[in-house]
């Protein structure tokens, strides 16, 4: 367990080496959510509500949206990428631990700064020019603690199953920009998913990315109630069990078929 | 059991695909490619006593890199027996991979970003070091090494040098008895290379530490190294010890003598024609070399021959290189002649 710890202390170490990266990053948290804040406004005009949400439940929902996607979003598939391609997977192979485990926590480290150093402070930021709600109900904070946790290990997963591509195809720099347009789109980051035509958002149903950012955002701006977020908790921690499956048979298939590359 | 690698009939093939010619082979390629098996290493069999240091020699593409990834658990061979330490390195990787070092010399295995020492930090963790232990195997590796001004600094700041000493030092954080180099020396200065070898030699001695080097510098090999195996396409030509290799290679001596005034052919072969000694002019009348048996009786003989009938101004015996030795077989391969 310690080296497991200790590699969420190197990644702190690490984002914390370029000084420009870490100012410049709260910067953009707080304009990526002042642009959303304009553009919902303008979109809502003068009405009251849509689809049962209103502007400043819409305005939490988008700046949760972000806030929860700085802790659940990383590089992960970049960097298995990027160390498959130059051939560092060598490094990795010959350390005592499991190479997915430990970029699983470095994916850790980095969401727990990015949640605290990024999004904490852009957040402030945020609530001073903006109207937000938030809940002072300790039970949905509680919920949606755990609903984050769980939306990060659905997106690392998906995110080690895109890097793992790599081993059999060599160069997934495609895949990687596709997966990324697909969970933005669709795990509800843009766009809630109830303000999806009926037929979409019956076949979201059917894929884990909705349980990224939907779910989680709707249990922070009470969207979801009671047995709600109940059943959505209970759903994201399905996906996060079946998606287990695949990645250790690509593992297996990877590891067999290892090359390194060059040299 | 007591061989530290025991290696029986590895075998590894690749499958790569070659791309056909043209536009139009670049589409064809687009839906059926061919593909073709290499086999870059072939059924080799090795068996490594503990505290034996051995070099692995062959040209660019022999092979070496490709043993090394299958000995330390990060390819799977497609056949073949191998035993470390009593492990089958892809069966136990995670407990194997404790028990060896490994440094490659074309890839860093420190953090970029952070400081030397957090690196270190971490790997202790990963390799579960107590505190004593670390402090005392540490202190003395910090100090062979010289790199203690280095510990603060981030890797990307550090020089080749610097960071190869640092590596060596990353890879023996958990003092593991075997330690594989891949070309550890690199692109390095002749300082760095020497403090290297004095590194490893000691460490060889102290520990008991078995190492397997790779290099296309045959000095590592002649410094650190007894016993050599030479790789070709993926068999093993040679192994054995250096200086048996040396010998049967050798070809004999070389005597180059440095005349008083212009000889011929004839007059140096009549003044030694007891002897079998083929002469060679040098660079101008007044130098010749004569090609000898590595024999001391026939070199002496031949010295005293040609001093007692010419007059000299100078006398060198040469010694062929391993270098040569070296180029010679793989030019000509293993089988003489």
């Amino acid at each position: 367990m310690g080296k497991y710890l200790e590699m969420i202390r190197i990644r702190f170490l690490m984002m914390l080496a370029y000084r420009t990266n870490y100012y410049s990053g709260i910067i953009i948290y707080s304009i990526n959510i002042a642009a959303y804040y304009f553009l919902w406004s303008a979109i809502y005009g003068g009405k009251e509500d849509i689809q049962g949400l209103s502007v400043i439940q819409m305005t939490t929902y988008i700046a949760v949206a972000w806030m929860a996607r700085a802790f659940y979003f990383n590089n992960i598939d970049r960097e298995i990428a990027i160390e498959i391609k130059e051939g560092k997977v060598a490094v990795e192979m010959i350390r005592p631990y499991h190479y997915l485990n430990m970029k699983t926590m470095a994916a850790l480290g980095e969401g727990i700064f990015r949640l605290f150093f990024f999004s904490v402070p852009g957040m402030f930021l945020v609530s001073l020019v903006f109207p937000l709600q938030f809940s002072a109900n300790p039970a949905t904070w509680g919920f949606f603690g755990i609903s984050i946790l769980l939306s990060f290990v659905i997106n690392t997963q998906i995110n080690l199953m895109t890097g793992i591509f790599t081993f059999f195809i060599f160069n997934n720099d495609g895949l990687m920009r596709a997966k990324r347009v697909v969970i933005d789109l669709f795990s509800g980051l843009i766009l809630p998913i109830s303000f999806y035509p009926g037929w979409a958002q019956s076949g979201m149903e059917w894929f884990p990315f909705m349980y990224i950012s939907y779910v989680p955002s709707m249990i922070f701006s009470e969207g979801f109630v009671g047995q709600q977020v109940w059943n959505a908790l209970m759903m994201q921690g399905l996906w996060c069990l079946l998606l287990l499956v695949p990645i250790q048979v690509l593992w297996v298939l990877a590891k067999k078929q290892m090359v390194i590359q060059g040299g | 059991m007591n061989s530290m690698i025991h290696v029986e009939n590895l075998t590894k093939e690749f499958k790569s695909y070659s791309s056909r010619s043209g536009l139009k082979g670049a589409f064809r390629d687009l839906l059926t490619r061919n593909y073709k098996i290499h086999r870059a290493v072939d059924s080799i069999s090795l068996d490594v006593k503990p505290g034996e240091m051995i070099g692995y020699i062959g040209e660019n593409g022999a092979g070496k890199s490709t043993t090394i990834k299958m000995l330390t658990g990060i390819l799977t061979p497609t056949s073949g027996e191998v035993l470390i330490n009593g492990m089958n390195p892809h069966k136990e990787r995670e407990k194997f991979v404790k028990t060896i070092g490994v440094v490659f010399g074309q890839r860093s295995q420190l953090w970029w970003d952070i400081a030397v020492q957090e690196s270190f930090r971490l790997l202790k963790k990963v390799y579960n070091v107590s505190e004593e232990d670390y402090n005392s195997h540490m202190a003395m590796v910090i100090e062979a090494l010289d790199i203690a001004p280095l510990l603060d600094k981030p890797v990307r700041k550090l020089s080749l040098g610097q960071r190869m000493r640092c590596e060596l030092a990353a890879a023996l954080i958990h003092n593991p008895p075997l330690l594989f180099l891949d070309e550890p020396t690199i692109g390095l200065d002749v300082l760095v290379k020497l403090k290297i070898r004095e590194f490893l030699k000691e460490l060889n001695k102290q520990y008991n530490t078995t190492v397997m080097l790779t290099t296309h510098d045959l000095s590592d090999i002649e410094a650190l190294c007894e016993r050599v195996v030479m790789l070709d396409e993926g068999k093993i030509i040679y192994d054995g010890s250096l200086s048996q290799l040396k010998t049967s290679w050798g070809e004999g001596k070389q005597i180059q003598f440095h005349f008083k005034t212009p000889k011929t052919r004839d007059e140096l072969i009549r003044s030694t024609c007891q002897q079998l000694v083929v002469w060679e002019p040098g660079e101008n009348e007044n130098t010749w070399t004569a090609n000898v048996t590595n024999d001391e009786d026939i070199i002496s003989q031949v010295i005293g021959e040609v001093v007692a009938n010419h007059q000299i101004l100078d006398l060198k015996i040469l010694e062929t290189s391993t270098e040569e030795i070296i180029r010679n077989i793989y030019e000509e391969g293993i089988i003489h002649g």
